[in-house]
């Protein structure tokens, strides 16, 4: 099946909640230099701010919180939070994300800033696909040549779906 | 006449601690150029390793040698380590891993395996390969097709059960890499923080280079949630993340990769 079709079968059939970010830049040529307009956080990256009253936030973590770089803090709507990421400065530019959960469900994901040359690249879908155990899927089924995962060790190889799979073809 | 449908074997050899698998899709490839392919790879994992007191590695990271007296490879090895640390903002930095069994503080790992499999993958080239897919540890790198007209499907590990996947995507001619903590007890931690990051339980990138999308997965993974958005930064490169939820979020680009055969539950 092409991928494309592929995709958009899944889209259209599958319930959850999709989110397409279209991230507006100026018309007209960017300036690769242009200045961000929003204020950059703390040299402390990589914390993640918990605003509101959440039971994630990070009471022993020792770095101090960083400033607020956007209009967050407030629960945004009954049994939903805000939690924004650190800023991460690239070269291309600072990226800053925005968490929305609900009911500890992940609901969107908003850029507060954005590399202003990275448009295109920065659509994100956002599709809350589950996969819960039940509905992830067993090789078998899913007709699979090999697995991506995070280094096996060579115990845990012997048990993965990837030494099955070399078994078969060897 | 050769049967390219038909898969000539897998080998598998324990190097770098871990299974890699190669899985040679075109007919009459050496059996030499496979075992210098894994040649190779023992080679790398001798001269880098970081459990061994006497590498050129734990020797830097005690301070015993500069950078000047080390290898090309290896002065090769920790300038794109640098640069990559540059671009991810620190949250790649082979110099922020706990000490280990050599009591260094200098770690590459997270990039030399890629780096080693793509010149694996080269030397296999350079005998005619030209459908295979190279499996190290779970980064893979795959090329061609398994079989004429179909792409190579790879599932994407359940992070929470060994012998279930994810997700599956389509591709060929792609390098993918998965970082995430349920293994080894190494968990990937920020190295601004020094602690896990929040809310996220593995990260995939896909992209042109093994080394380059290793390294990115294992800095997007420490970023947290936000690291999805630094990887749709990557010109040429896709990502998906599982989030603590059990969710899959991914980029734009990383859609035209994901397969619609999904089975039901």
């Amino acid at each position: 099946m092409p991928p494309r079709r592929a995709v958009v079968t899944l889209l259209a059939t599958v319930l959850g909640l999709v989110l397409l970010f279209s991230f507006k830049t100026p018309d007209g040529p960017v300036d690769a230099g242009a200045p961000l307009t929003v204020a950059r956080a703390a040299p402390t990256p990589g914390v993640v701010s918990t605003t509101g009253s959440s039971p994630t936030s990070q009471p022993g973590s020792a770095a101090p919180a960083p400033p607020q770089a956007s209009p967050s803090g407030q629960p945004s709507a009954a049994g939903s939070q805000q939690i924004d990421g650190a800023v991460v400065q690239t070269q291309f530019g600072d990226i800053q994300v925005r968490i929305v959960e609900s009911a500890g469900k992940l609901v969107d994901i908003q850029a507060l800033q954005l590399p202003s040359d990275r448009r295109r690249s920065l659509e994100i879908s956002s599709y809350a696909e589950p996969v819960l155990h039940d509905e992830a899927l067993q090789a078998q089924s899913a007709q699979i040549d090999t697995v991506s995962g995070a280094t096996y060790t060579s115990e845990a190889y012997r048990e993965s779906l990837q030494s099955a799979l070399d078994h078969a073809h060897a | 006449m050769p049967t390219p449908d038909r898969p000539l074997g897998v080998r598998v050899e324990q190097i770098m601690g871990t299974a890699i698998s190669i899985d040679l899709r075109d007919p009459a490839i050496s059996p030499a150029a496979v075992e210098a392919a894994f040649d190779h790879l023992r080679d790398v994992d001798a001269r880098f390793s970081t459990y061994r007191a006497d590498t050129e590695i734990s020797r830097l990271g005690r301070g015993e040698i500069s950078l000047d007296d080390c290898s090309p490879d290896v002065r090769e090895v920790l300038e794109r380590c640098e640069d990559l640390r540059r671009r991810s903002d620190g949250f790649f930095d082979v110099r922020a891993t706990d000490a280990r069994d050599t009591g260094g503080f200098l770690d590459p790992s997270g990039f030399v395996k890629g780096w080693a499999v793509e010149a694996s993958a080269a030397i296999l080239e350079a005998a005619g390969a030209r459908n295979y897919c190279l499996n190290a540890g779970g980064d893979v790198i795959a090329r061609g097709e398994p079989e004429p007209g179909r792409p190579w499907r790879i599932g994407v590990r359940h992070p929470e059960q060994i012998d279930r996947v994810a997700t599956v995507i389509e591709v060929r001619d792609v390098a993918v890499a998965t970082s995430a903590a349920y293994e080894r007890g190494e968990h990937i931690t920020d190295p601004h923080t020094k602690r896990p990051p929040k809310g996220v339980l593995s990260v995939t990138v896909v992209g042109p280079r093994l080394s380059e999308a290793d390294a990115y997965a294992t800095a997007a993974f420490a970023m947290g949630r936000a690291g999805l958005a630094w990887v749709a930064t990557l010109p040429g490169y896709a990502g998906s993340m599982i989030t603590s939820d059990r969710r899959l979020v991914w980029t734009t680009e990383f859609a035209a990769y994901k397969s619609a055969s999904l089975p039901a539950s």
